[in-house]
Formats: structure tokens, sequence, C-alpha cells
């Protein structure tokens, strides 16, 4: 069944971008973009690999992933934090440091071997008639993804810790004045961020493709980026969004395999295209739904 | 003062002179190239460049190609060979050999099938550079300082087509490619018609990634291809590594490409075709340096193959599930081709049916090259804008 297989793809391949842009939406649920989220899961990937390569173990592999994907994103938050350089500026140099020291570490590693993530039919569940398939025969990075955003949602909406993180991100002043830190709150948040898409780059080294190749993320990060806002900062959204995305990469195979000819171009224009779209479509009252104290960052005025 | 004046006068006219001399020994030479041997392309460097277009340990065709320039660094051991890889398709390229020629390189091996354009643009800049492209091919005059050459890639990947036929049990086999140019045609087109003389039910399924190495694309196509039970994957793409795994993992059979990775596939290998630039590139590099090189077979779209003799693209060896049988066929079709057959022997038809290659005809490397077409029994479409 074609709708089965491209829905089933759309969670296989959306989930690195899942992970990431759950990571920024806790970033800019504090008040910083993060714009390096690419080199976040550039650096996820290559470390997850080469620690399964060497280990032998994917887990290990995906906890050190996850630990690079936060080392990236801790240098973009003490760059803009502590000494107040610009937010998208400093993102798009510690995207180009991923790149680069990746390149530069991972070429050891692009002929190495690994045991990966494999997939786990969970049972019952995945004889369920069309949604066992496309939701229950997955890797555990898929179903721990499945955990992941819901548990961001509890974490950010309705926790005590939520209401501290959005507060740095809408009132950085307001909540100073009861006492907390907005500055800590956003080096945890941006780290924590890392951490989360580093794990989806590891998803895509360890588990997806099973191979490490330079620059394999091939824009996926920004697509995350772009995500956070067409979710308008909401993580079960993102959902949604990363799995459209997924679905939308999966359909050009699942047709050519039946032997069906479209154009070419437009199917791998088609999940930008759907991004576009729904930025068009959405953009305004998306927009007003953003961190107050974020959207300063694209007024170019100082953050506080 | 007046002395000096006159010595001064002197110096310029000798200098003036000199400059012309040049100038007119420079004219001569391109004119002229096998007469003034010492100023012909190419010769008088110190060095020698080749730029990959991928990672120089990508399991494929930039592995071999760098795997070809240090047996080049070997031969010539009074030459430093310098080696870039992922140099982009566009003018990167141009400004990374022009780089390499400002160091001191006088031939300059461009890799890959998108170089070409900068390519011609360097050697067009510099006539005392001898630049060589790798896998496309220059429609018209080519210039006295360039040549395209490549190995009749579609040979070997008949004969694994012969091997993926008869191994076959779902009569499906599976080809993940990249971009439809014309060597990925032929390997396509080879690969089932060496399938189709063995098993005439065998049919190949195509899925393109629109990417030289996107492995994530790689993995959904293998699925897709594996859940339309075929039960062969070849694929003509720079990493295969992701593609091999899951055919393996999927307990399919795999033909490589590129390099033998016999040992990402330790069961379901079967054969494949894998380059061996090394004597091929030794040989161009000697005539370039013996002042040889305009007018030369490698001054043009230079081909080799199994009627030649030194094609760099050789068949793999064979995995543990072919049968003697199989392999007695593609033993016999490589006699048969490097005599005077051709894998594209006709009669060929086209998808619709329509003859392409009459009955009897062995066509040459340009028509071959110039297939813009899927045979009969390739599933799919090529990709149209």
């Amino acid at each position: 069944m074609i709708v089965i297989e491209v829905l089933a793809g759309g969670v296989r391949g959306g989930t690195a971008i899942l992970y990431a842009a759950l990571g920024e939406t806790l970033a800019e649920r504090a008040g910083i973009i993060n714009l390096g989220t690419e080199g976040s899961m550039l650096a996820g990937a290559l470390t997850a690999y080469a620690i399964t390569a060497e280990t032998g173990s994917p887990w290990a592999g995906v906890v050190t992933g996850a630990l690079a994907g936060a080392l990236l994103a801790a240098v973009h938050v003490f760059m803009v934090v502590a000494r107040g350089a610009n937010q998208l500026a400093t993102g798009l140099v510690v995207l180009f440091l991923g790149g680069g020291l990746t390149a530069m570490f991972g070429a050891a590693y692009v002929g190495r071997s690994i045991t990966p993530f494999r997939p786990y039919a969970i049972p019952l569940l995945s004889d369920i008639p069309g949604l066992g398939p496309v939701l229950f025969d997955h890797d555990p990075l898929v179903y721990l993804s499945y955990l992941l955003a819901p548990a961001l949602w509890w974490l950010l909406f309705r926790s005590r810790w939520g209401l501290i993180v959005r507060g740095a991100g809408e009132h950085p002043a307001a909540l100073s004045a009861y006492g907390h830190s907005p500055k800590l709150v956003r080096y945890l948040a941006v780290i924590g961020g890392g951490l989360l898409t580093g794990i989806g780059g590891a998803h895509l080294s360890t588990a997806y493709a099973n191979a490490w190749f330079e620059n394999m993320t091939t824009g996926r990060g920004f697509i995350a980026v772009a995500l956070v806002i067409f979710a308008a900062w909401h993580p079960l959204r993102a959902v949604g969004g990363a799995y459209l995305f997924g679905a939308a990469l999966a359909l050009s195979p699942a047709l050519q395999a039946r032997g069906y000819g479209f154009n070419q171009f437009v199917l791998d224009a088609l999940p930008y295209l759907v991004t576009i779209a729904a930025l068009i479509v959405l953009g305004r009252r998306r927009i007003n739904a953003a961190p107050e104290d974020l959207s300063r960052v694209f007024d170019l005025t100082p953050s506080r | 003062m007046l002395a000096k004046l006159r010595n001064l006068a002197t110096v310029t006219a000798v200098a003036a002179a000199v400059t012309l001399l040049a100038a007119c020994a420079t004219n001569s030479s391109t004119a002229t190239p096998a007469a003034a041997a010492s100023g012909a392309p190419g010769t008088g460097g110190t060095k020698i460049g080749f730029i990959f277009v991928g990672p120089k340990d990508d399991y494929g065709y930039n592995q071999a190609a760098y795997e070809g320039s240090q047996a080049v660094a070997k031969a010539f051991p009074a030459m430093e060979v310098l080696t870039a890889e992922n140099v982009p398709e566009d003018d990167n390229a141009a400004r990374v050999m022009e780089g390499m020629i400002r160091k001191g390189a006088k031939i300059i091996f461009a890799t890959s099938y998108g170089h070409k354009d900068p390519a011609l643009k360097v050697a067009a800049a510099h006539p005392d550079v001898v630049v060589l492209q790798q896998g496309n091919i220059v429609d018209g005059a080519v210039p006295p300082n360039f040549g395209t050459y490549f190995g009749t890639v579609y040979e070997p990947v008949y004969l694994a087509g012969i091997v993926a036929g008869k191994t076959t049990k779902s009569n499906k086999l599976g080809y993940v490619y990249a971009f439809p140019i014309s060597q990925t045609l032929d390997n396509i087109n080879a690969f089932q018609l060496g399938a189709a003389s063995v098993n005439p039910a065998a049919k190949t399924y195509v899925v393109n990634t629109s990417s030289w190495c996107d492995p994530a694309k790689q993995a959904e196509a293998a699925k897709s291809l594996l859940s339309q039970g075929v039960d062969v994957i070849s694929q003509h793409q720079d990493c295969t590594a992701t593609v091999i795994r899951a055919t393996e993992a999927a307990g399919a059979y795999t033909v490589g490409y590129h390099a033998d990775a016999s040992s990402l596939a330790p069961k379901g290998w079967l054969t494949g075709s894998q380059w061996n630039w090394g004597p091929l590139y030794t040989k161009m590099t000697q005539k370039i340096m013996d002042g040889g090189f305009t007018g030369s077979p490698y001054n043009a779209n230079f081909r080799v193959g199994l009627k030649t003799g030194d094609n760099p693209f050789v068949q793999s060896a064979y995995g543990p599930s072919v049968s003697e049988d199989a392999k007695k066929l593609a033993t016999d079709a490589m006699a048969r081709i490097s005599k005077d057959g051709s894998p594209f022997l006709g009669p060929v038809t086209d998808q619709a049916g329509a003859v392409k290659i009459p009955a009897g005809t062995v066509p040459d490397y340009k028509t071959i090259e110039s297939i813009d077409y899927f045979v009969t029994g390739v599933v799919g479409k090529i990709p149209s804008s």
C-alpha cells in the first residue's frame, strides 16, 4: 500500500527533523534563536556514528551524539548571552563550525561500519491495520520521540519549569523580578535544545541512513528551524510538520519504485514548497505567537 | 653618464627583444606542438593536480579516482600530486584548479562529470596546462590542451546484470541512481539488457535520488524498492554504503558499483563493477610529460573498453551466492564483447518497443554515450523538467 509506505517513510524520515525542531522550540521559547541547528545535527550524527563504531553500542553513540550537539549549542548561547553577539550571525558561525569540524574529524569514519539501531515492531500495536506499520514498526529512537514531544509540551505549558522558560522568552525583566535568572534559563534551554538536536543527527546516521558522510543532513537542520515557526513554537504541532516533510521526501521513491513518472524536480522541491506554503498561509497569525522577546532578534534591537 | 644611458638603452632593447622572442616562441609552440616538445602543454610542471567532487574515502567514485591519483604519485616520484576533495561542480572548481596551477601544476585531472565547464574554462586560460576531464564529452573541436577520458563502464555492468538476472527469484531488480545522465542511463540499460539476456522475465525498477550522496534519501529509495519485492539492488551513487547495508539487512542481493564493497554485504554480495584508474592515469600522464599530448588519442574524447584493453572499469570478484551457471554465462558474454560484440548489440528497443539500435549493429561509443532512453524491461520514467 503506497499510502502506508509513504506515511511510514514520513515518520522514519521526519524523526531527525522532529528532534531538531523540538530542540529549537525549547531554545526559542526561552528567547534564543539558534540557526546553528544544522551544525548541532551534524555534530550529533558524526559523534554518534563514531562512538557507535568504537564501542559497538548505538546507545552510547546517541548519548555522546546528544552531548556533541549540546556542546555546539553551548558555544552559541555563550556567545549570545555572555558576549552579547548577534543571534543570527552567531548561529550561522556555529553552523559552519559544525560543518567544518565534522567534515575534518568525520573523514576517518566514512568507510567504517557500525551496528545500527534496527527496527523493532512493537507486539500487538504493530498488528493494527494501517496504523501499526505506520507508527509501530520503527527503531527505538522513533519511539523515544513519541514520548518526547508530549513530554516537552507538558513541561513547557503545564509545569512551573515551563513557565520560567517561557518567561525568559517573553519578559525576561519580569522573570528577574521574581528572582530567576533569565540568563541561566537561556543557557539551560539552548543547551537542552542542542541535546535534542544532537539526537536528531544521531538518528540520521545510526538508525536511518546507517552511514556517515560529510554534510549528510543536507539542510534538514534549517527545515527544523522553519518548522518551529510553522508550528507556532508548539511541540505537538512540530510533530505534524516533521512527518509532513518526511512524507514528502518518501513520496518520490515510493512512486518511482512503482514505475510512475512525475516531474522529478517538483517532487524534489515538494518538501520545501510545502514548508513555504505553510509559512505563507500561517505566517501572520503564527508570527504573532512568537515569544515576545524573541521577536526583538528580528528587529535587530539588543536583547535585554 | 652617456655610457650609462646607452647601457640602459641596450638593456631595454635586449629585454624587449627577448620578450618578443619569447612571445614568438610561445606562439610557434602552440601552433606546432610536436616541433617544440619542451614547450608542449603539460610539460615542465612540478606538480599534478586532481580534483574530486566528493570525499576521497566514500567507498565509491571519488575513492577510486583518489586511489588512481596515488598510483600516479607512485609512478612519478619526482612529481608532487595535489588533491582536492569536495570540489563543487561550479566556478569553485575553476578556482581550485587555478590554485593548483599557481602552485606549479601543469597537468590537471578534473574527475567529476560536472567539472567539464570549469575545466574547459581553465584550459582556455592556460594553454600551457593540460586539463583532462573524466567522464563527460566535448562536442565539436577539442582544444589542444584538453581531453575527456572514460572507460566503458557499461560493459562490467552488463556482466553483473547477467549474474543478477540469473540470481533473482522475484524477477525484479532494483537500481538506485542520482541523475539521468547518459553514463547512468547506459549503466541501467546495460544492467537490464544483461539480465534479460539470460532471464527474459527480469525487469529493472529504477529510483533516482537527485543527489550524488544523500544517505537519507538512499535509505528511503532502498526501502521502497525492497517493499516492491525487488531482490537484487544495484546503484549509481557516489556514496554506496547506505543502500548496500539496507539491502543486506533485508536479505536481498547486492550488485556493487565503484568499489568492491563485499565486506558490507558478506551474504548478499553478487558481483559489481569497480574502478582501477591507476594504469590509465599513469599512461596519460607519461604521454603528457613526454610532450606528445596534443594530437594524441588522449587529446579527444578518449574511451577504452574490453576490446581495446586498459579499461579502468573491471568486474568485481563474485560473492558466495553466485551459481557456477551464472559465472559461466558472464564469462561467455565477456568473451563475446571482447571479440567484437557490445552490450548494446542490436536489436535494442526502448520502453515503447521502438527499435533504437537495429539488429546486428554494434554501436560506437559516441552513440552509446548519447542514449537518452530506457530500454525495454526497465520500469520507471526518466525524470523530466
